[in-house]
């Protein structure tokens, strides 16, 4: 269990690494699914399958398609790779670094002193986050769905346009 | 240690199976469209042509493995491989009959979808990795046919998940003594069965790879075992849709005492991969545009509303 979970974290670590450095845009986004199937794991292993399994289908499965997809339909060719080439120099990164890395090194340090006592994990069935969803939590998800359902309104708003007729056999078919 | 080996058979004999029967498939595939199209079908090598099995796959191994020069290398090899992988994986959750299962996962259902919304990533990437313009327009369909019919997927299920009340497959299957539950949820099995045809993109959906405008679609440049991998995942998929229909609809391993639960099992599974070969010898396919529109406008609404309906129904009851 235990040797499960850093190995699935390592993994987690070195993807996101790598989304950040790799310069060809679909590697990157190669790497962050993987980084997601790996977290994916880490959770599972904390006791929360759902949760696991949301983030299989939905950021895995369906966000980082549309991702993929748009690489796709912009075609992004040599230049792109040259300028993220250009963008990544090392007096770029290296002062966010070593500020992170403090804070890091804060991080362990602080996770190391309250490690004494050890955290119980419990696992969560997909009932009990359903009760807890759909009873005191209600209202969250109610403003969700109608945040969501803007979203969709707005981008059909904005992908409606006019059919123009091209051909007269057409005319009938589009009114 | 016993359990361990058990586990252990059931896995190796579970892969044995579905890969033999996927390249059974291919014979059994066309045999049954020359039937049904009043031909002959392949009848020469072996008794009624069953050797073609082997002839197809020699074929393929012995085939020049062309990787073309302007593909981005990693991603087209890695590509064929995702399909077989999230399939396979699938069938672990699947219950053969009541000892034959890999694993009882509590969340056996949610676990189905998520491996089929990877395995889109294999139409995609082959698609993009291939660096052509047909092989693109073929993944840029698939994924959006793949994306939209994965929620009429996932909310069909919900009619089967509220009345047995588990993600278990076992226990979906258990709940199914008394009646089957295509008796109790008829629109969620059509809807299931759809987005099932359109998951595994078999025709009349087979729009990413239509051979009339596109070549072959996605695996356009993909010659020898990686288009057979393609060719083994199709027909896995065929399989895998099969038996979750079986095992959520048609009460998987249920069936009266003289046959064991096994055969039953096979039985009904192989019912549903002959409807599936029926249906492509039937029917034509659709424009890309009417697939989108029908499942958005049609499904979607039709699906909501069978889950409404039926989140009524089963609260009443339990009043």
């Amino acid at each position: 269990m235990n040797l499960l979970f850093s190995i699935s974290s390592v993994i987690a670590i070195v993807s996101t690494l790598m989304v950040i450095t790799r310069k060809h845009p679909v590697h990157a986004l190669l790497y962050l699914i993987v980084s997601f199937l790996a977290i994916a794991v880490v959770i599972y292993q904390l006791g929360a399958p759902f949760i696991a399994i949301l983030e299989l289908i939905i950021y895995a499965g369906a966000i980082m398609v549309l991702f993929i997809f748009t690489m796709m339909l912009l075609n992004l060719g040599k230049e792109t790779i040259d300028q993220e080439r250009k963008w990544l120099q090392p007096q770029t990164w290296t002062g966010p670094v070593l500020l992170s890395l403090i804070l890091l090194v804060e991080l362990i340090y602080l996770l190391s002193k309250s490690s004494s006592q050890e955290h119980a994990i419990t696992g969560m069935d997909t009932k009990i986050v359903a009760q807890t969803l759909f009873g005191p939590y209600l209202i969250l998800v109610e403003l969700a769905a109608l945040l969501l359902t803007a979203g969709i309104v707005g981008a059909a708003h904005i992908g409606q346009h006019k059919r123009r007729v091209s051909h007269r056999f057409l005319e009938e078919y589009n009114e | 240690m016993n359990e361990t080996l058990t586990y252990i058979l059931t896995i190796v004999g579970e892969l044995f199976s579905l890969l033999t029967l996927a390249a059974l498939l291919i014979w059994v595939e066309r045999r049954m469209l020359a039937l049904w199209q009043d031909r002959l079908g392949p009848n020469r090598a072996g008794p009624f042509g069953l050797f073609i099995v082997v002839a197809d796959t020699l074929k393929l191994f012995f085939k020049e493995d062309w990787i073309p020069p302007f593909s981005e290398k990693a991603v087209f090899v890695i590509a064929p491989a995702i399909l077989v992988i999230t399939v396979l994986l699938s069938f672990t959750i699947i219950p053969f009959a009541p000892g034959i299962l890999i694993t009882d996962f509590n969340i056996g259902i949610l676990f189905f979808l998520a491996m089929s919304s990877l395995g889109v990533y294999s139409i995609v990437l082959g698609g993009w990795a291939s660096n052509n313009k047909y092989s693109l327009l073929g993944a840029l369909r698939g994924a959006s046919q793949m994306i939209s019919y994965e929620v009429f997927m996932g909310l069909s299920l919900m009619g089967v998940v509220m009345l047995s009340g588990s993600f278990s497959l076992r226990d979906i299957v258990e709940a199914q003594r008394n009646h089957w539950f295509i008796l109790l949820q008829p629109v969620g099995f059509v809807i299931f069965f759809i987005a099932g045809i359109a998951e595994t993109h078999r025709l009349p959906f087979d729009i990413p790879e239509a051979e009339s405008e596109l070549v072959a679609g996605f695996h356009s440049e993909y010659s020898s075992m990686k288009f057979g991998m393609f060719f083994i995942g199709e027909y896995l998929g065929i399989t895998l849709i099969s038996a979750m229909v079986t095992t959520l609809f048609l009460g998987g391993w249920l069936g009266p005492e003289f046959l064991p639960p096994i055969c039953w099992f096979a039985l009904k599974t192989f019912a549903f991969i002959l409807f599936f070969i029926l249906l492509r010898a039937s029917l034509p396919r659709p424009r890309y545009d009417q697939l989108m529109g029908y499942g958005w406008k049609v499904l979607l609404p039709v699906t909501l509303l069978n889950l409404l309906v039926t989140g009524a129904v089963v609260l009443l009851l339990k009043n």
